[in-house]
Protein backbone atom coordinates (compact mmCIF):
# COMPACT_ATOMS: atom_id res chain seq x y z
CA UNK A 1 0.00 0.00 0.00
CA UNK A 2 1.31 3.41 -1.26
CA UNK A 3 -0.91 5.76 0.94
CA UNK A 4 -3.64 4.67 2.78
CA UNK A 5 -6.21 6.90 4.80
CA UNK A 6 -7.71 6.03 7.93
CA UNK A 7 -11.61 7.33 8.64
CA UNK A 8 -10.28 10.30 7.89
CA UNK A 9 -13.26 13.41 9.06
CA UNK A 10 -12.87 17.35 8.40
CA UNK A 11 -15.18 19.91 9.25
CA UNK A 12 -14.81 23.59 10.40
CA UNK A 13 -15.62 24.49 13.99
CA UNK A 14 -18.11 27.12 12.57
CA UNK A 15 -19.89 24.56 10.73
CA UNK A 16 -22.31 21.47 11.69
CA UNK A 17 -21.95 20.01 8.16
CA UNK A 18 -18.82 17.39 7.38
CA UNK A 19 -16.78 18.22 4.36
CA UNK A 20 -15.07 14.33 4.68
CA UNK A 21 -16.88 12.03 6.69
CA UNK A 22 -15.57 8.79 7.31
CA UNK A 23 -13.50 8.43 4.11
CA UNK A 24 -10.95 5.16 3.70
CA UNK A 25 -8.64 4.72 1.06
CA UNK A 26 -6.44 2.47 -0.05
CA UNK A 27 -4.08 3.37 -2.91
CA UNK A 28 -1.40 0.47 -4.34
CA UNK A 29 1.67 1.65 -5.85
CA UNK A 30 2.15 2.43 -9.31
CA UNK A 31 -1.90 3.15 -9.55
CA UNK A 32 -3.65 5.99 -10.49
CA UNK A 33 -6.53 7.27 -8.78
CA UNK A 34 -8.96 9.76 -9.73
CA UNK A 35 -11.21 11.64 -7.48
CA UNK A 36 -14.46 13.31 -8.99
CA UNK A 37 -17.46 14.79 -7.35
CA UNK A 38 -19.54 18.22 -7.25
CA UNK A 39 -17.74 21.07 -6.72
CA UNK A 40 -17.57 21.47 -2.71
CA UNK A 41 -17.24 18.31 -2.01
CA UNK A 42 -14.03 18.07 -0.61
CA UNK A 43 -12.36 16.64 -2.91
CA UNK A 44 -9.46 19.35 -2.97
CA UNK A 45 -9.50 18.87 0.54
CA UNK A 46 -8.80 15.51 1.03
CA UNK A 47 -5.87 16.28 -1.85
CA UNK A 48 -4.08 18.95 0.74
CA UNK A 49 -4.90 16.37 3.79
CA UNK A 50 -2.39 13.52 2.01
CA UNK A 51 -0.07 16.36 0.80
CA UNK A 52 -0.15 17.31 4.30
CA UNK A 53 -1.40 21.01 3.96
CA UNK A 54 -4.14 20.54 6.10
CA UNK A 55 -4.82 18.22 9.16
CA UNK A 56 -7.82 15.88 9.23
CA UNK A 57 -9.85 16.57 12.27
CA UNK A 58 -9.67 12.64 12.61
CA UNK A 59 -8.26 9.88 11.52
CA UNK A 60 -4.57 9.51 9.58
CA UNK A 61 -3.29 9.28 6.65
CA UNK A 62 -0.10 6.88 5.71
CA UNK A 63 2.35 7.17 3.28
CA UNK A 64 4.90 4.27 2.83
CA UNK A 65 4.09 3.42 5.97
CA UNK A 66 4.80 6.94 7.27
CA UNK A 67 2.04 8.74 9.34
CA UNK A 68 1.38 12.19 6.99
CA UNK A 69 2.72 15.06 9.79
CA UNK A 70 3.76 18.04 7.24
CA UNK A 71 4.66 18.61 3.79
CA UNK A 72 6.98 16.29 2.64
CA UNK A 73 8.84 15.75 -0.83
CA UNK A 74 7.71 12.22 -1.21
CA UNK A 75 4.37 13.10 -1.71
CA UNK A 76 4.98 16.10 -4.31
CA UNK A 77 1.74 18.29 -5.63
CA UNK A 78 0.60 19.95 -8.57
CA UNK A 79 -1.53 22.84 -8.43
CA UNK A 80 -4.40 23.89 -10.81
CA UNK A 81 -2.40 27.78 -10.28
CA UNK A 82 0.72 26.55 -11.85
CA UNK A 83 2.70 27.87 -9.01
CA UNK A 84 5.88 28.84 -10.67
CA UNK A 85 8.22 31.75 -9.79
CA UNK A 86 8.00 34.44 -11.71
CA UNK A 87 11.77 35.18 -10.81
CA UNK A 88 13.17 32.23 -12.19
CA UNK A 89 13.82 30.96 -15.63
CA UNK A 90 12.04 28.02 -16.96
CA UNK A 91 15.06 25.89 -15.88
CA UNK A 92 16.00 27.25 -12.85
CA UNK A 93 12.27 26.33 -11.58
CA UNK A 94 12.52 22.83 -12.66
CA UNK A 95 15.41 22.56 -10.74
CA UNK A 96 14.22 24.75 -7.70
CA UNK A 97 12.91 21.76 -5.63
CA UNK A 98 16.19 19.55 -6.27
CA UNK A 99 18.34 22.50 -5.00
CA UNK A 100 15.91 22.83 -1.99
CA UNK A 101 16.85 19.38 -0.87
CA UNK A 102 20.65 19.86 -1.92
CA UNK A 103 20.91 17.69 -5.09
CA UNK A 104 24.13 18.53 -6.78
CA UNK A 105 24.79 20.69 -9.04
CA UNK A 106 25.42 18.30 -11.93
CA UNK A 107 22.50 16.06 -11.08
CA UNK A 108 20.10 19.08 -11.02
CA UNK A 109 21.48 19.93 -14.38
CA UNK A 110 21.06 17.07 -15.87
CA UNK A 111 17.88 15.71 -14.15
CA UNK A 112 16.07 19.17 -15.19
CA UNK A 113 16.96 19.01 -18.47
CA UNK A 114 16.06 15.07 -18.77
CA UNK A 115 12.46 16.00 -17.60
CA UNK A 116 12.00 19.46 -19.38
CA UNK A 117 12.61 17.27 -22.89
CA UNK A 118 9.89 14.92 -21.44
CA UNK A 119 7.33 17.30 -21.69
CA UNK A 120 8.76 19.10 -24.69
CA UNK A 121 9.92 22.31 -23.41
CA UNK A 122 14.20 21.62 -23.52
CA UNK A 123 13.81 25.06 -25.96
CA UNK A 124 12.17 26.97 -23.51
CA UNK A 125 14.59 26.83 -20.45
CA UNK A 126 15.53 30.19 -21.01
CA UNK A 127 12.40 31.80 -20.82
CA UNK A 128 10.37 33.31 -17.80
CA UNK A 129 7.17 32.29 -16.87
CA UNK A 130 5.01 35.22 -18.16
CA UNK A 131 6.31 34.17 -21.81
CA UNK A 132 5.07 31.21 -21.89
CA UNK A 133 1.44 30.51 -22.61
CA UNK A 134 -1.06 28.11 -19.92
CA UNK A 135 -0.52 25.30 -21.50
CA UNK A 136 3.42 25.58 -21.07
CA UNK A 137 3.20 26.81 -17.85
CA UNK A 138 1.55 23.65 -17.17
CA UNK A 139 3.78 21.94 -18.17
CA UNK A 140 6.91 22.91 -16.82
CA UNK A 141 5.00 22.91 -13.72
CA UNK A 142 4.45 19.27 -14.20
CA UNK A 143 8.57 18.89 -15.41
CA UNK A 144 8.98 20.52 -11.88
CA UNK A 145 6.72 17.86 -10.12
CA UNK A 146 8.48 14.47 -11.62
CA UNK A 147 11.99 16.12 -11.40
CA UNK A 148 11.31 15.44 -7.94
CA UNK A 149 11.28 11.96 -8.74
CA UNK A 150 8.79 10.95 -5.65
CA UNK A 151 7.03 7.38 -5.76
CA UNK A 152 3.92 9.32 -5.22
CA UNK A 153 2.74 12.37 -7.40
CA UNK A 154 -0.75 14.43 -6.17
CA UNK A 155 -2.35 16.16 -8.82
CA UNK A 156 -5.76 19.00 -7.70
CA UNK A 157 -7.41 19.36 -11.15
CA UNK A 158 -3.84 20.61 -12.84
CA UNK A 159 -5.49 20.86 -16.10
CA UNK A 160 -8.76 22.55 -15.43
CA UNK A 161 -7.59 26.14 -16.00
CA UNK A 162 -6.58 25.21 -19.68
CA UNK A 163 -8.55 25.44 -22.95
CA UNK A 164 -10.38 21.69 -23.92
CA UNK A 165 -7.79 21.05 -26.48
CA UNK A 166 -4.76 22.17 -24.64
CA UNK A 167 -5.92 20.37 -21.62
CA UNK A 168 -6.88 16.99 -23.64
CA UNK A 169 -3.07 17.18 -25.39
CA UNK A 170 -2.14 17.26 -21.60
CA UNK A 171 -3.22 14.47 -20.08
CA UNK A 172 -2.67 12.23 -22.89
CA UNK A 173 1.21 13.58 -22.47
CA UNK A 174 0.56 12.40 -18.43
CA UNK A 175 -0.75 9.45 -19.26
CA UNK A 176 2.20 8.47 -21.18
CA UNK A 177 4.67 9.36 -18.70
CA UNK A 178 3.00 7.48 -15.92
CA UNK A 179 3.46 4.55 -17.96
CA UNK A 180 6.52 5.08 -18.82
CA UNK A 181 7.36 6.24 -15.19
CA UNK A 182 5.06 3.82 -12.71
CA UNK A 183 4.07 6.80 -10.32
CA UNK A 184 1.50 6.24 -7.87
CA UNK A 185 -0.97 9.23 -8.65
CA UNK A 186 -3.97 10.75 -6.53
CA UNK A 187 -5.62 13.16 -9.23
CA UNK A 188 -8.13 15.54 -8.36
CA UNK A 189 -10.53 17.07 -11.18
CA UNK A 190 -14.16 17.57 -11.85
CA UNK A 191 -14.08 16.32 -15.28
CA UNK A 192 -15.03 12.81 -15.67
CA UNK A 193 -14.04 12.19 -18.58
CA UNK A 194 -10.52 13.29 -17.48
CA UNK A 195 -10.97 10.81 -14.63
CA UNK A 196 -11.92 7.82 -16.78
CA UNK A 197 -9.06 9.00 -19.29
CA UNK A 198 -6.16 8.75 -16.65
CA UNK A 199 -7.63 6.49 -14.33
CA UNK A 200 -7.18 3.06 -12.70
CA UNK A 201 -10.04 3.48 -10.36
CA UNK A 202 -12.55 6.16 -10.13
CA UNK A 203 -13.47 7.58 -6.39
CA UNK A 204 -16.70 9.58 -6.23
CA UNK A 205 -16.77 11.97 -3.34
CA UNK A 206 -20.70 12.91 -2.31
CA UNK A 207 -21.14 16.51 -1.69
CA UNK A 208 -24.13 16.59 0.39
CA UNK A 209 -22.24 13.87 3.10
CA UNK A 210 -18.99 13.92 2.66
CA UNK A 211 -18.65 10.51 2.23
CA UNK A 212 -17.15 8.03 -0.20
CA UNK A 213 -20.19 7.81 -2.76
CA UNK A 214 -18.77 4.51 -4.98
CA UNK A 215 -15.30 3.52 -6.57
CA UNK A 216 -15.49 2.36 -9.79
CA UNK A 217 -12.55 0.48 -11.64
CA UNK A 218 -11.64 1.46 -15.06
CA UNK A 219 -10.39 -1.45 -16.65
CA UNK A 220 -10.07 -0.26 -20.27
CA UNK A 221 -6.77 -0.95 -21.90
CA UNK A 222 -4.19 1.78 -22.57
CA UNK A 223 -3.87 4.03 -24.30
CA UNK A 224 -7.54 4.92 -24.56
CA UNK A 225 -9.75 6.89 -26.59
CA UNK A 226 -12.39 8.58 -25.91
CA UNK A 227 -14.93 7.33 -28.69
CA UNK A 228 -15.09 3.63 -27.84
CA UNK A 229 -17.82 2.51 -26.88
CA UNK A 230 -17.35 1.47 -23.54
CA UNK A 231 -15.21 4.64 -22.49
CA UNK A 232 -18.81 6.67 -23.10
CA UNK A 233 -20.54 4.28 -21.23
CA UNK A 234 -18.36 4.48 -18.11
CA UNK A 235 -18.17 8.21 -18.57
CA UNK A 236 -22.07 8.42 -18.78
CA UNK A 237 -21.95 5.82 -15.65
CA UNK A 238 -20.22 8.19 -13.81
CA UNK A 239 -21.20 11.17 -14.41
CA UNK A 240 -24.77 9.59 -13.35
CA UNK A 241 -23.37 8.84 -10.29
CA UNK A 242 -22.18 12.55 -9.57
CA UNK A 243 -25.60 14.01 -11.02
CA UNK A 244 -27.11 11.76 -8.70
CA UNK A 245 -26.04 13.75 -6.03
CA UNK A 246 -27.68 16.65 -5.91
CA UNK A 247 -30.99 15.09 -7.07
CA UNK B 1 12.46 66.99 -26.10
CA UNK B 2 9.18 68.49 -25.51
CA UNK B 3 10.04 68.78 -21.89
CA UNK B 4 13.19 70.80 -22.61
CA UNK B 5 11.18 73.22 -24.35
CA UNK B 6 8.45 73.49 -21.92
CA UNK B 7 10.63 74.46 -19.72
CA UNK B 8 12.76 76.77 -21.47
CA UNK B 9 9.19 78.58 -21.90
CA UNK B 10 8.23 78.31 -18.17
CA UNK B 11 11.59 80.04 -17.18
CA UNK B 12 11.15 82.76 -19.70
CA UNK B 13 7.76 83.04 -18.38
CA UNK B 14 8.92 83.13 -14.56
CA UNK B 15 11.61 85.76 -16.04
CA UNK B 16 8.44 87.94 -18.04
CA UNK B 17 6.62 87.79 -14.04
CA UNK B 18 9.62 88.74 -12.36
CA UNK B 19 10.31 91.79 -14.64
CA UNK B 20 7.13 92.87 -14.97
CA UNK B 21 6.31 92.68 -11.28
CA UNK B 22 9.62 94.18 -9.77
CA UNK B 23 11.09 96.33 -12.11
CA UNK B 24 7.81 97.62 -14.49
CA UNK B 25 4.84 97.80 -12.30
CA UNK B 26 7.15 97.86 -9.28
CA UNK B 27 4.08 96.15 -6.96
CA UNK B 28 6.81 93.98 -5.32
CA UNK B 29 10.61 94.30 -3.77
CA UNK B 30 13.33 92.21 -5.62
CA UNK B 31 14.07 90.23 -2.45
CA UNK B 32 10.29 88.72 -2.67
CA UNK B 33 10.36 87.44 -5.90
CA UNK B 34 12.78 85.02 -6.78
CA UNK B 35 13.68 85.03 -10.56
CA UNK B 36 15.80 82.59 -12.84
CA UNK B 37 18.22 84.53 -13.58
CA UNK B 38 18.54 85.25 -9.99
CA UNK B 39 18.48 82.15 -9.32
CA UNK B 40 21.32 81.12 -11.59
CA UNK B 41 23.57 83.76 -10.56
CA UNK B 42 23.28 82.12 -6.89
CA UNK B 43 24.12 78.97 -8.31
CA UNK B 44 27.29 80.28 -9.62
CA UNK B 45 28.39 81.65 -6.24
CA UNK B 46 27.31 79.05 -3.97
CA UNK B 47 29.22 76.54 -6.81
CA UNK B 48 32.24 79.11 -6.76
CA UNK B 49 32.82 79.12 -2.60
CA UNK B 50 32.28 75.61 -2.80
CA UNK B 51 29.14 75.82 0.33
CA UNK B 52 26.93 74.09 -2.40
CA UNK B 53 28.87 71.03 -2.92
CA UNK B 54 29.97 70.96 1.33
CA UNK B 55 26.22 71.18 2.45
CA UNK B 56 24.93 68.96 -0.15
CA UNK B 57 27.57 66.46 0.79
CA UNK B 58 27.00 66.61 4.57
CA UNK B 59 23.47 66.40 4.38
CA UNK B 60 23.47 63.38 1.88
CA UNK B 61 26.18 61.48 3.89
CA UNK B 62 23.85 62.36 6.64
CA UNK B 63 20.74 61.10 4.80
CA UNK B 64 22.41 57.88 4.09
CA UNK B 65 24.02 56.95 7.57
CA UNK B 66 20.61 57.53 8.98
CA UNK B 67 18.55 55.58 5.97
CA UNK B 68 20.87 52.36 6.58
CA UNK B 69 19.99 52.29 10.16
CA UNK B 70 16.54 53.24 9.64
CA UNK B 71 16.56 50.13 6.69
CA UNK B 72 18.34 47.60 9.35
CA UNK B 73 15.70 48.68 12.09
CA UNK B 74 12.73 48.85 10.05
CA UNK B 75 13.31 45.06 8.44
CA UNK B 76 13.77 44.04 12.28
CA UNK B 77 10.47 45.48 13.41
CA UNK B 78 9.02 44.03 10.09
CA UNK B 79 10.19 40.75 10.68
CA UNK B 80 9.60 40.38 14.18
CA UNK B 81 5.62 41.83 13.40
CA UNK B 82 5.50 38.58 10.79
CA UNK B 83 7.15 36.09 13.06
CA UNK B 84 4.63 36.98 16.42
CA UNK B 85 1.58 37.12 15.79
CA UNK B 86 0.95 38.67 18.92
CA UNK B 87 3.51 41.68 18.27
CA UNK B 88 1.90 42.34 14.99
CA UNK B 89 -1.89 42.46 16.19
CA UNK B 90 -0.73 45.05 19.06
CA UNK B 91 2.05 47.00 17.97
CA UNK B 92 0.65 47.25 14.30
CA UNK B 93 -2.13 49.98 15.39
CA UNK B 94 0.87 51.43 17.96
CA UNK B 95 3.40 52.07 14.83
CA UNK B 96 0.48 52.87 12.19
CA UNK B 97 -0.24 55.87 14.94
CA UNK B 98 3.62 56.99 15.57
CA UNK B 99 3.70 56.91 11.70
CA UNK B 100 1.28 59.57 11.50
CA UNK B 101 3.39 62.03 13.43
CA UNK B 102 5.26 64.27 11.21
CA UNK B 103 9.02 63.58 11.81
CA UNK B 104 9.16 67.59 12.66
CA UNK B 105 7.51 66.66 16.21
CA UNK B 106 10.20 64.57 16.64
CA UNK B 107 12.91 66.94 16.85
CA UNK B 108 12.15 68.99 20.70
CA UNK B 109 12.22 65.24 21.92
CA UNK B 110 15.88 64.59 20.08
CA UNK B 111 17.41 67.24 21.56
CA UNK B 112 16.72 66.97 24.84
CA UNK B 113 17.77 63.54 24.57
CA UNK B 114 21.24 63.81 22.61
CA UNK B 115 21.56 68.02 22.58
CA UNK B 116 22.13 70.50 20.18
CA UNK B 117 23.22 68.61 16.91
CA UNK B 118 26.77 69.20 16.49
CA UNK B 119 29.19 67.69 13.86
CA UNK B 120 28.33 65.91 10.65
CA UNK B 121 27.04 62.82 12.45
CA UNK B 122 24.88 64.25 15.11
CA UNK B 123 22.82 61.57 17.70
CA UNK B 124 19.13 64.08 17.58
CA UNK B 125 19.22 64.14 13.69
CA UNK B 126 20.32 60.73 13.21
CA UNK B 127 17.38 60.29 15.57
CA UNK B 128 14.70 61.65 13.54
CA UNK B 129 16.09 60.14 10.68
CA UNK B 130 15.58 56.98 12.15
CA UNK B 131 11.75 57.97 13.66
CA UNK B 132 10.49 59.34 10.61
CA UNK B 133 11.48 56.35 7.90
CA UNK B 134 12.22 53.17 10.18
CA UNK B 135 8.12 52.94 10.82
CA UNK B 136 7.07 52.77 7.53
CA UNK B 137 9.95 50.44 6.02
CA UNK B 138 8.88 47.98 9.20
CA UNK B 139 5.15 48.15 8.07
CA UNK B 140 6.42 48.07 4.31
CA UNK B 141 8.54 44.75 4.95
CA UNK B 142 5.85 43.16 6.89
CA UNK B 143 3.10 44.19 4.26
CA UNK B 144 4.91 42.76 1.52
CA UNK B 145 5.50 39.30 3.35
CA UNK B 146 2.07 39.33 4.21
CA UNK B 147 0.97 39.74 0.78
CA UNK B 148 3.67 36.57 -0.66
CA UNK B 149 1.04 34.56 -2.84
CA UNK B 150 0.14 31.02 -0.70
CA UNK B 151 1.11 29.12 -3.49
CA UNK B 152 4.64 29.99 -4.04
CA UNK B 153 4.84 28.97 0.02
CA UNK B 154 2.92 25.53 -0.78
CA UNK B 155 4.34 24.94 -3.63
CA UNK B 156 7.61 24.81 -1.76
CA UNK B 157 6.69 23.44 1.50
CA UNK B 158 5.21 20.32 -0.61
CA UNK B 159 8.82 19.98 -2.26
CA UNK B 160 10.30 19.84 1.05
CA UNK B 161 11.60 23.28 1.62
CA UNK B 162 12.70 24.14 5.14
CA UNK B 163 11.98 27.01 7.31
CA UNK B 164 15.09 29.35 6.39
CA UNK B 165 15.70 28.48 2.88
CA UNK B 166 11.49 29.16 2.50
CA UNK B 167 12.75 32.77 3.64
CA UNK B 168 15.74 33.36 1.40
CA UNK B 169 14.15 31.40 -1.59
CA UNK B 170 10.59 31.90 -1.99
CA UNK B 171 9.69 35.01 0.65
CA UNK B 172 12.18 37.08 -0.01
CA UNK B 173 12.16 37.22 -3.91
CA UNK B 174 8.38 36.86 -4.50
CA UNK B 175 8.00 40.15 -1.98
CA UNK B 176 10.74 42.17 -3.83
CA UNK B 177 9.05 44.36 -5.96
CA UNK B 178 6.87 45.26 -2.92
CA UNK B 179 9.56 45.67 -0.04
CA UNK B 180 11.18 48.25 -2.97
CA UNK B 181 8.80 50.09 -3.03
CA UNK B 182 8.70 50.51 0.43
CA UNK B 183 12.36 50.94 1.03
CA UNK B 184 11.87 53.67 -1.73
CA UNK B 185 9.17 55.35 0.07
CA UNK B 186 11.61 54.92 3.22
CA UNK B 187 13.96 57.15 1.43
CA UNK B 188 11.57 59.42 0.85
CA UNK B 189 10.77 59.91 4.51
CA UNK B 190 14.27 60.23 5.42
CA UNK B 191 15.16 62.82 3.30
CA UNK B 192 12.57 64.55 4.44
CA UNK B 193 12.97 64.40 7.99
CA UNK B 194 16.35 65.24 7.28
CA UNK B 195 15.45 68.36 5.98
CA UNK B 196 13.12 68.76 8.79
CA UNK B 197 16.32 68.79 11.53
CA UNK B 198 18.67 70.50 9.17
CA UNK B 199 16.16 73.38 8.98
CA UNK B 200 14.66 73.68 12.85
CA UNK B 201 18.62 73.58 13.77
CA UNK B 202 22.09 74.75 13.36
CA UNK B 203 24.25 72.33 11.72
CA UNK B 204 26.29 72.00 8.01
CA UNK B 205 24.01 70.72 5.84
CA UNK B 206 21.88 71.93 2.76
CA UNK B 207 18.63 72.47 5.25
CA UNK B 208 21.23 75.24 7.18
CA UNK B 209 21.76 76.60 3.49
CA UNK B 210 18.04 77.33 3.59
CA UNK B 211 18.06 78.86 6.27
CA UNK B 212 20.98 81.54 5.51
CA UNK B 213 19.26 82.44 2.54
CA UNK B 214 16.44 83.51 5.04
CA UNK B 215 18.71 85.51 7.03
CA UNK B 216 20.43 87.23 4.47
CA UNK B 217 16.72 88.11 3.30
CA UNK B 218 18.14 86.38 -0.29
CA UNK B 219 14.90 84.98 -2.15
CA UNK B 220 16.91 83.61 -4.86
CA UNK B 221 19.20 81.57 -2.32
CA UNK B 222 15.67 79.95 -0.58
CA UNK B 223 14.40 78.95 -3.86
CA UNK B 224 17.87 77.51 -5.52
CA UNK B 225 18.19 75.35 -2.49
CA UNK B 226 14.21 74.18 -2.65
CA UNK B 227 15.20 73.51 -6.11
CA UNK B 228 18.60 71.56 -5.44
CA UNK B 229 16.21 69.48 -2.60
CA UNK B 230 13.51 67.84 -4.93
CA UNK B 231 16.52 67.34 -7.41
CA UNK B 232 18.36 65.37 -5.21
CA UNK B 233 14.87 63.03 -4.15
CA UNK B 234 14.32 62.68 -7.77
CA UNK B 235 17.77 61.56 -8.65
CA UNK B 236 17.73 59.00 -6.27
CA UNK B 237 14.68 58.02 -7.65
CA UNK B 238 15.80 57.76 -11.12
CA UNK B 239 19.10 56.97 -11.12
CA UNK B 240 18.96 54.27 -7.83
CA UNK B 241 15.48 52.82 -7.42
CA UNK B 242 14.20 53.17 -11.16
CA UNK B 243 16.25 50.99 -12.43
CA UNK B 244 15.89 47.95 -9.93
CA UNK B 245 12.15 48.20 -9.60
CA UNK B 246 12.33 48.41 -14.00
CA UNK B 247 14.44 45.45 -13.76
CA UNK B 248 12.35 43.43 -11.38
CA UNK B 249 9.02 44.43 -13.17
CA UNK B 250 10.24 43.77 -17.01
CA UNK B 251 11.82 39.91 -15.86
CA UNK B 252 8.40 38.65 -14.77
CA UNK B 253 5.94 40.25 -17.06
CA UNK B 254 4.83 42.99 -14.43
CA UNK B 255 5.27 45.43 -17.11
CA UNK B 256 5.72 45.61 -20.79
CA UNK B 257 9.67 46.32 -22.24
CA UNK B 258 9.31 49.62 -24.43
CA UNK B 259 11.42 49.73 -27.84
Amino acid sequence: MSIILNDISVKYENSPEYILRDVNIEINEGEFVCIVGQSGCGKSTLLKLVAGLQKPCHGNIVCNGKIVKTPGSDRVVMFQEHGLYPWLNVFDNVEFGMKMNNVPKEEREEKAMYYLSMVGLDDYKEYYIHQLSGGMRQRVALARALAMESDILLMDEPFSALDKQTSNRLREELQNICLRTGKTVLFVTHSVEEAVYLADRVIVLSSSTGEIDSEIEIELPRPRTVYSSEFVDLRHKILDLVKGEIA
Amino acid sequence: MRIIVFLIILLCAWQGVYYMAVDVLQVSYAYQVPSPVGIGECLVNLCEDGELFISLGYSVYRCIVGYIISVAVGMLIGLMLNRFKFLADNLRPVILGIQTLPSVCWIPFAMMWFGLPRGILSGSILFVIIMGSSFGISISVYNSIKNVQPIYKMVAETMGTGKNKLYMHVILPACLPELIAGLKHGWSFAWRALMAGEVMTTCTGIGQTLVNGRDLNDINQVALVMIVIVVVGIVVEKVIFFPVERRIALKRGLEEAKG
